[in-house]
């Protein structure tokens, strides 16, 4: 098996690597890069402790080949923060205990923050069908889910104050799991 | 001045304790900076697998390496030769971590290798030859208990004549047994508790129900897999980095197990991803070390979720038999249960304390519990979360929802009547203390859960649990640093956000900021043994150790100031962050604040530092009631959790968010466990759905949110009143939905877990037996 | 003289007997003059028991006192999650 040599964009970053054909892109961003944000929880796509998103679409990495992400665009958890600023996701889940053990929170919050991008303005449905990827074993989902709805009102709060320039577009989420699933099998 | 170590002195009134400061560990865990067990990695480190067993049972005749070894790029290859059995190691464990002989399960370790990368690994995996005579099998704890069973230990567990004891029908599925009992069996261990006479009892009795109950295997479903790795060098010096609940106990056993001193060998436990019990015991720690020691470089283990499924430890199967029998006002007067727990290959399913948590909810004067401890081909069974009480809770809280129901009386008056309280002997033999079970009924009986009306094929349903809570060896150490900020150094592993709470504590005793105190959990070479973070135990023990060693701090932080001052030292007191003068020399000196004693400790005799090491007893008991709305679609059995309430006593909760956070995590965990979550083995006895897409736990679209009260009856074995709180909120929920869905559609479900499919085939029974 | 109860398998293991009364001053001297009365005992003993003293739970506290007014009870050793 000959290696492949990949020319991408890593949160903003130009990266280059070297990897097998055989390896995921969460091989690729743990075991060469160093970026082991991403976690490994089943390999199989059914935990979302690995999700990334690629060209703004939430996947799970490691249902996506390395060899294959050339010229495309990710974005993991070590991009959320903005130098020592936190993301207002990632403060919330500080500030609503919405972590325990916390190896799924990495994928949770950048499950949250697509969500948010697409819609600032989430029902609990909605919030609990689009997370319907990711598993967290310790928190009962409770806090996680007000953590994200409370960011959701601060950011329309604040897409409000200068929304006197540029109103926010608001889109909705696909409200069933199956065709969350198939969003991230796609990839 | 109260800084003795034996003066229980309830505090009550609380400064930074109960209060919710963001965890200090939040920052790493958000931003992905933590680093958990796969995340470490050492330079020229190898890559190393394990082979398992395909077969359920199987003898293994011989195993051939050859090939992988001379495959370029594998560095060691290892079978049991490779980890000789020493004198005095846990024989089970030893054998669970590499078949010797015999494969016990599908799963079983069988060989490993350690490669430059995993690839190279997978391709020699592939190419040992093992040859195997495959063995008759058995999976369910029912027929492992038969005459004919294939037995998994020959020649290790005596036969039971099950004729001479007591309810014999309940123990071999209802048929006596007269034929001949064969030489050996797979019961491991008979447990009996209790006092009066039930017999007698139930004569007394208007009402009695008893049906049979059976529960499937759970995994704990923590989402960060086993992972270690392992560093020996030539000299044989040991380090190993690994996730797990207790670095202290994995040094040990591991020393154990492959003949080292303990001395050499250093775990240092990484952020852990979920343990719920299943990270009590060694499953890759060993053989990483093995395969380092041969290879002599360092070696890394991670295993597969499949794996994680197939070779570590989920709880037990459970089959069972309950009868209660009640006055008509309710009163029990009599209560009786067979529990036959299988715990996989090993002996040590959690069947005693299944049979001890059974009836400790209440108030009986006859009462009789027996259990079976029972081996088959599955994997060792490890602790989940009050590890064998969910089942017989389950089973238990079931047949009281049945008497309410008959006698017409409500969930919760029923279970008030007989309910457990200071000074009732419990079921498993000792007299409680001050307990809170009465007050978390109450307390679920005015919450705005229990008025909500209820429509059509919806239902509600009530259960209490019930937790013994564990304290064990505990050692904290607490340094003064030069600005009068403090390390706290800890020996419990921080499952849920334990270091938050360990710093409210040391901040509320010195009387200083929280954010002053940070906190760390040291590796084994560090602080003394402590105990696995297990048994809800950690904010408890822990917590008093940080108090103690606080108190030990204080103490000598205040013969400081007497030396500064001039004047002896118990003439000095603690308050508010500062030495003060006291008695007689009350206000001839300003204080000195934590900070100028820092600065000068130096200059009046060196660092300063408090430490505290205990066997801690004193743990309070912690009991919770859960009330559950579900609403159960008669078209196609499935069911939907409208409301969910957790009222559970915590002594004292130090941080309610991660309080409440263990009371939802838990009924979650229970909710799985009753709707979905099961070991499904195919007729080969090889597990079918080893993985997380059919393994199902809950999804954040299957639940609602999980309304929780903090009951809090101070535990007068902890300076606060603490209890802890991780466990008791898993027992209630199997039967709290069971009892729900019983009342939405008038089917008692006694098989777990309640599928669409078991619960669409119970309405069509109930239809045609109406018809 | 101190009245020892026993639960669960221990009970078995002592042929029955559900009570004992034994001497000693902490729960080390009680659990050895036990073994010493009833040597059926011993091996479970020796692998380690849970000692219930008016209510509460010791696992090693080997030193605890105890007296002729305590309640005392030998439980199966505990595990937990």
């Amino acid at each position: 098996m000959s290696a492949v040599h990949v020319s991408t964009n890593i949160n903003g970053d130009d990266v280059e690597f070297v990897c097998r054909p055989d390896e995921s892109l969460l091989d690729v961003l743990r075991d060469r890069l160093g970026m082991t944000g991403s976690k490994e929880g089943c390999g199989t796509g059914d935990c979302g402790a690995c999700s990334v998103e690629l060209d703004g679409r939430l996947v799970c990495s490691c249902l996506v080949m390395g060899a294959e992400v050339g010229g495309h665009k990710i974005e993991t958890i070590e991009g959320m923060a903005q130098g020592d600023k936190l993301h207002p996701l990632q403060q919330k889940f500080l500030e609503h205990a919405a972590l325990q053990c916390g190896i799924c929170t990495p994928g949770f919050l950048v499950a949250a923050r697509n969500l948010l991008e697409r819609n600032n303005d989430p029902t609990e449905t909605e919030v609990r069908y689009w997370l319907a990827g990711n598993l967290c074993r310790c928190t009962g989902y409770d806090k996680i889910v007000r953590a994200v709805l409370d960011t959701a009102k601060d950011m329309r709060k604040s897409a409000a104050k200068s929304s006197a320039k540029k109103p926010a577009a608001k889109k909705k989420a696909a409200p069933k799991k199956t065709a969350k699933k198939g969003a991230r099998h796609a990839a | 001045m109260p800084l003795d170590a034996n003066t229980p002195d309830l505090r009550t009134e609380f400064k930074s304790v109960g209060t919710r400061p963001n965890r200090p560990d939040g920052v790493d865990k958000v931003t992905g900076r933590a680093r958990f067990g796969a995340d470490f990695a050492l330079p020229g480190q190898l890559t190393g697998l394990i082979l398992r067993s395909p077969h359920a049972h199987a003898k293994i005749k011989s195993i051939d390496t050859s090939a992988a070894e001379a495959l370029p790029g594998v560095k060691a290859v290892i079978t049991y030769k490779d980890i000789p059995e020493q004198e005095g190691c846990d024989k089970d464990v030893l054998v669970n971590i590499m078949a010797r002989g015999t494969a016990l399960y599908d799963g079983h370790a069988v060989a490993a290798v350690a490669a430059v990368d995993a690839s190279v690994a997978r391709k020699a995996l592939k190419l040992i030859k093992v040859d195997y005579k495959v063995l008759k099998h058995v999976t369910d704890v029912d027929e492992a208990m038969k005459p004919d069973a294939p037995v998994l230990h020959p020649g290790r567990f005596d036969p039971v004549d099950f004729s001479t004891l007591e309810n014999a029908a309940h123990v071999s599925g209802k048929e006596e047994r007269k034929t001949a009992t064969p030489a050996h069996s797979n019961i491991a261990g008979r447990y009996v508790f209790g006092h009066g006479d039930p017999d007698k009892g139930f004569k007394q009795a208007d009402v009695i129900v008893e049906h049979e109950f059976k529960t499937e295997a759970t995994h704990q479903g923590y989402i960060e897999p086993h992972a270690c790795t392992a560093s020996v060098s030539s000299d044989g010096m040991a380090e190993l980095w690994v996730c797990t609940q207790g670095p202290f106990m994995v040094r040990d056993v591991c020393a154990s197990l492959l003949g080292m001193d303990v001395s050499r060998l250093r775990v240092t436990p990484s952020e852990i991803g979920g343990g719920f019990g299943g990270k009590t015991t060694v499953f890759i720690e060993p053989v990483a070390l093995a395969l380092s020691r041969k290879a002599g470089k360092p070696v890394k283990v991670v295993m597969s979720r499949s794996e994680v499924f197939r070779a570590t430890g989920p709880t037990s199967s459970a089959s069972m038999w309950v009868k209660i029998g009640a006055k008509k006002d309710g009163t029990f007067v009599a209560a009786d249960a067979v529990l036959k727990y299988q715990g996989g290959a090993f002996p040590g399913s959690p069947v005693e304390m299944g049979a001890m948590c059974a009836f400790a909810c209440y108030d009986l004067k006859n009462v009789r519990i027996v259990g079976y401890d029972v081996v088959t081909n599955r994997p060792k069974q490890a602790a989940y979360r009050a590890p064998g009480a969910p089942m017989s809770a389950f089973a238990v809280e079931g047949v009281i929802g049945e008497i309410a129901d008959k006698l017409g009386m409500d969930a919760i008056d029923i279970r008030l009547k007989n309910a457990a309280k200071e000074g009732t002997v419990s079921s498993y033999g000792p007299t409680f203390g001050p307990v809170g079970l009465v007050e978390t009924l109450e307390a679920a009986k005015a919450h705005k859960n229990y008025k909500v009306k209820l429509g059509k094929n919806q239902g509600r349903g009530v259960a209490s649990g019930f937790w013994f809570n564990f304290a064990g060896n505990t050692c904290v150490s607490i340094n003064l640093n030069v600005d009068g900020t403090l390390a706290l150094a800890l020996g419990t592993v921080d499952i849920g956000g334990s270091r938050a709470s360990m710093c409210l504590m040391a901040a509320e005793e010195l009387g200083i900021s929280y954010e002053d105190v940070r906190a760390v959990i040291a590796d084994t070479s560090s602080l003394g043994y402590n105990d696995i973070s297990e048994g809800s135990r950690v904010t408890f023990s822990s917590g008093l150790a940080t108090i103690k060693a606080v108190r030990d701090l204080k103490v000598r932080m205040c013969g400081r100031a007497a030396k500064i001052w001039g004047i002896p030292e118990d003439a000095v007191k603690w308050e508010n962050g500062a030495a003060h003068p006291a008695g007689s020399n009350a206000g001839n000196f300003p204080p000195l604040s934590i900070k100028e004693i820092a600065a000068q400790a130096s200059a009046t005799g060196g660092p300063l530092a408090g430490h505290y090491e205990i066997n801690a007893e004193g743990a309070g008991p912690s009991f919770a009631t859960h009330v559950c709305d579900v609403e159960v679609d008669p078209d196609t059995g499935a069911m939907k959790v409208l409301r969910y309430l957790v009222v559970q006593d915590a002594g004292k909760a130090i941080h309610p968010s991660y309080v409440e956070g263990q009371f939802q995590g838990g009924a979650v965990q229970g909710i799985g466990w009753v709707l979905n979550e099961e070991y499904f083995y195919g007729k080969d006895g090889t597990l079918q759905n080893a993985g997380f897409l059919d393994y199902r736990v809950p999804v954040c679209s299957d639940v609602p949110m999980i309304d929780t009260v903090i009951v809090e009856v101070p535990n007068p074995g902890h300076p606060y009143g603490v209890r802890g709180v991780g466990e008791t909120s898993i027992v209630p929920p199997l039967a709290c939905v069971a009892n729900a869905v019983s009342s939405a559609i008038g089917v008692r479900a006694r098989t777990l877990p309640m599928s669409p499919p078991r619960v669409l085939a119970a309405l069509e029974g109930v239809a045609a037996s109406k018809a | 003289m101190l009245k020892v109860k026993l639960g669960g398998t221990l009970v078995n293991k002592a042929g029955g007997r559900t009570e004992f009364e034994v001497e000693g001053a902490n729960i080390m001297q009680m659990l050895r003059n036990l073994g010493r009365t009833c040597p059926e005992l011993e091996p479970m003993l020796q692998k380690g028991v849970s000692v219930a003293v008016d209510g509460q739970i010791y696992r090693d506290a080997m030193l605890q006192p105890l007296g002729p007014e305590n309640e005392i009870i030998l439980l199966p050793r505990m595990a937990g999650g």
